[in-house]
């Protein structure tokens, strides 16, 4: 059978959670490989969420939030941001292709931006092939 | 451990068209801690939230899933039946099947039978690490703020304070009015628009529960739903306010010019000057921009004494002003003052503007016989640069025929996509207004459709027809300047199938309405968010049209979409009573999903004191040491300090650790 990705995300409710709403009021076709755990802010999500999805297998983890300036909580989406190098240099230490996790700013209004990103990303997954824990996990 | 109740929705044939509901139901029903899976064709229904409640109330389930559309719209009415049943409504969770999953995965029923289950997983697993949580209340300050006091905001404040609620109307501008003020006459019954708008300014401006705040903006606005610190700042207006009785002496005696832009600058004003003759508050306000500082009178210094009198010398605006309210040594602080108001609930009403013509090279922008709608109607109107003649602007001509051009940088790509919805009627009401006025004058309008929606709307275009008016379906695909001033209008006309081509005298441009100068800037004080980049968004486009995505915040008038006046006061008056809720009924709720430190495990390490962007946190002494601690009345919930704390000890209620481990477990298992 054809690899399908196994995507978690982590969308905050203001602008990411409501944009994948609305691309389902507009039937914006995407494939079924993400599915949304929704927080407040995308500064809620803490670095460890993200590798702790990696680490039991998930093919790729995307972190959604709102526009830089456009963050229910003033600035939520700045600290997001900042955290980001660091966690792309800990997702390569704990033996991750780093392209496997993402950051996207997708606002309430981008319903088609959010399909169009989990197609792209999805794409560029299956690319990169299943989590390799995974495979160690069959042997 | 947890006794988890789990309800899949068909939602109809929304979800169960794609999705096996039965499949996901089965699959629920064999997962650790689900007491119950349940199906039904409308979960909210009242046999759907009965069938929940009396699950709770045999005792058979203490969390529940609702497996169906979004939270965003449904979790209020489904918390509402585990309260109705007994139950806590926060040890509830739903798992978004319809708008993230069976309408968006409609080509792959299988794999979206397949996420459904993931996500119906996830939500049981967050659920079963839910706790009970209770609501607070909190004291609401009783006064509203109203902020752009156009039609929409005079409105929304009178509904306000006619409720009994202190209400402060806060305009930029040195007077209310908005666009309105500017109009000469009003489809679709051709009222004029001042005297159906000035007795309304002034009843806003005498009522006793409101406050006018004019030649002010919004400089930061703090706190939550019920209590939101305010601070505005007035701008300087260098004459006493107190003092000056509107008379407009010192704005006759003004020497300095700038381009009027109540006349959309058709016409220049003085730097001394009334907004507009029907200005409330009707003050006068020096624009220093445009103040050339006669007799060396720079704000703050001392006049010259004359050699030959030994008088002082003062500026004209000082000498005309009657009420001694000029006085220009006053050494007066060009940033204004800051007046800090307390509010309950906020109304946006920030209205809009109109694009300028230099934005549309095909349509020669340089010329001055190609104007905006909007210069258009200061042309006819009786208080414009004309006193009402339409001549074309800088000569004494009249014009033979005139063109109008509809959808200019409206449904346009390069521009904006949207429709700009008042055009099409106001470019019939001044052609209307025109053909009654100067019977010969040729009128030939260029429309790609004509919108005429409202009420009486369509009856008022056909009676144009009627009237004379050459209506053109098609595009107007540019113009040429001609020597001797005249323009080359080329367009085409679909209905002929022709091309068209002739000239022109005066040329109107319907420019598309966009976002108000500054409201990105504004948007980001209150934590308004955008529709694309457009325009203010409502929380529902059809049930939220007046609320928005901040509890206590309301939209009305163009600042929301482009909309005509019926329809901005209609909308004020909506938001006025929806923000008169809270104010009315003195105590707000705040969700109980904020977050709270366990000093036990805090270290005191201060990291999460300056991440609040609430500045909700600080350090207090706590047995041995100082520790961190929650204001829950400013903590909204963001969760930066959750995810920030090395020791993990603070802790967002409604999304602790465990709760979303468990779901994320869920997800990749
Ligand atoms: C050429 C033209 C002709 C029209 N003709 C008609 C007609 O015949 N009939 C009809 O029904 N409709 C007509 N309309 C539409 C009508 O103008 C609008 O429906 C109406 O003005 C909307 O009112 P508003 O209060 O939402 O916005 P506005 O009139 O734009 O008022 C907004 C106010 O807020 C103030 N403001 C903006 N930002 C801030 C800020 N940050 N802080 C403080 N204050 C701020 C502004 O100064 C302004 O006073 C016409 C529009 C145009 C362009
Ligand atoms: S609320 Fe969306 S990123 Fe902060």
């Amino acid at each position: 059978m054809e690899f399908s990705p196994n995507i978690v995300g982590f969308a905050c409710q203001w602008c990411t959670y409501a944009g994948a709403d609305l691309a389902g009021n507009l039937r914006c076709k995407y494939p079924p490989t993400i599915k949304l755990i929704k927080v407040p802010c995308s500064g809620t999500v803490e670095p460890e969420f993200v590798l702790e999805a990696l680490a039991r297998g998930a093919d790729g983890v995307l972190i959604g939030g709102c526009h830089i300036g456009d963050c229910h909580y003033k600035e939520g989406n700045h600290k997001t941001e900042r955290r980001m190098l660091l966690l792309s240099k800990l997702i390569e230490d704990a033996g991750f292709d780093s392209r496997r996790f993402r950051l996207e700013w997708i606002s309430g209004a981008e319903g088609k931006k959010f399909a169009e990103v989990v197609t792209e990303f999805t794409e560029q997954i299956k690319e990169l092939g299943p989590n390799p824990i995974k495979a160690k996990g069959g042997e | 451990m947890a006794k988890v109740g789990v309800y899949v929705c068909h939602c109809g044939s929304n979800i169960a068209g794609v999705i096996d509901v039965e499949a996901v139901r089965a699959f629920a029903e064999t997962l650790p801690g689900v007491a119950v899976a349940r199906k039904d064709l409308f979960m909210c229904s009242d046999s759907g939230q009965e069938m929940i409640k009396q699950d709770i109330r045999d005792g058979l389930v203490d969390r529940v899933v609702v497996a169906a559309c979004t939270p965003r719209t449904h979790e209020p009415i489904f918390r509402a039946a585990l309260a109705a049943g007994g139950l806590n409504k926060y040890l509830f969770e739903m798992a978004n099947i319809r708008d993230q999953d069976s309408w968006v995965h409609a080509h792959d029923p299988v794999g979206a039978t397949e996420k459904a289950k993931k996500v119906v997983a996830s939500a049981i697993g967050k659920a079963s690490h839910l706790k009970p949580l209770e609501d607070k209340f909190v004291d609401v300050t009783d006064a509203a703020l109203v902020v752009g006091g156009g039609v929409g905001g005079i409105f929304a404040a009178l509904e306000l304070a006619n409720m009994g609620h202190k209400t402060y109307l806060v305009e930029r501008e040195p007077s209310i009015g908005g666009v309105m003020a500017q109009l000469d006459k009003t489809f679709p019954t051709n009222d004029c628009s001042a005297c159906i708008l000035t007795p309304v300014m002034v009843d806003a401006g005498n009522h006793p529960n409101i406050e006018l705040l004019t030649y002010s903006e919004v400089d930061d606005v703090e706190g939550y739903i019920g209590n939101f610190t305010v601070k505005v700042r007035q701008k300087q207006t260098y004459i006493d306010w107190k003092k000056c009785t509107g008379c407009g002496a010192c704005a006759e005696k003004c020497p300095a010019k700038t381009p009027d832009a109540f006349n959309s600058g058709l016409s220049n004003r003085h730097a001394a000057y009334i907004h507009f003759p029907q200005a409330v508050p009707k003050k006068a306000v020096i624009d220093m921009g445009a103040c050339i500082n006669c007799a060396g009178r720079t704000i703050g210094s001392e006049p010259r004494i004359s050699k030959k009198t030994g008088e002082p010398i003062y500026a004209p605006c000082e000498k005309a002003c009657p009420a001694g309210a000029i006085d220009r040594s006053l050494a007066l602080d060009p940033n204004g003052t800051i007046r800090e108001l307390k509010v309950g609930s906020i109304v946006v009403a920030t209205g809009f503007k109109v694009m300028e013509k230099e934005n549309f090279k095909e349509f020669a922008p340089d010329c001055e016989n190609v104007i905006t709608a909007l210069q258009l109607e200061r042309l006819i109107s009786a208080t414009g640069p004309t006193g009402g003649k339409l001549l074309v602007p800088g000569t004494v001509n009249k014009p033979h025929t005139m063109t109008f051009v509809s959808c200019v940088g409206s449904r346009d790509e390069r521009f904006h996509t949207h429709c700009s919805r008042v055009c099409c009627m106001y470019m019939i009401k001044q052609a209307r207004l025109l053909k009654e006025k100067y019977p010969d004058l040729s009128i030939n309008m260029h429309f790609m459709d004509v919108r005429a929606a409202g009420k009486g709307y369509d009856e008022y275009y056909t009676g144009a027809r009627a009237m004379g008016i050459n209506i053109f379906r098609g595009k107007v695909g540019g113009v040429e300047k001609l020597p001797g001033g005249a323009l080359r209008v080329m367009a085409y006309d679909m209905e002929a199938g022709t091309p068209i081509e002739y000239e022109t005298d005066l040329m109107i441009l319907a420019t598309a309405i966009e976002m108000a100068d500054g409201a990105k800037e504004l948007a980001q004080k209150m934590g308004l968010q955008f529709c694309g980049n457009n325009f203010y968004r409502e929380l529902h486009p059809k049930l939220g049209p007046v609320e928005t995505s901040v509890r206590g915040l309301y939209l009305a008038g163009c600042c929301q979409g482009p909309k005509d006046i019926p329809d901005t006061v209609s909308q004020a008056k909506g938001a006025a009573a929806a923000a008169a809720v809270p104010l009315s009924q003195g105590k707000v709720k705040i969700e109980p999903i904020l977050s709270e430190v366990h000093p036990e495990k805090c270290s005191g390490c201060g990291i999460c004191v300056p991440l609040c962007p609430y500045d909700a946190i600080s350090l207090k002494p706590y047995a041995d040491r100082p520790r961190a601690v929650i204001d829950m009345t400013q903590c909204k919930g963001c969760g930066v300090c959750t995810s920030a704390c090395p020791s993990a000890a603070i802790v967002l209620h409604g999304y602790e650790e465990e709760q979303i481990y468990a779901q994320i477990a869920a997800l990749t298992a």
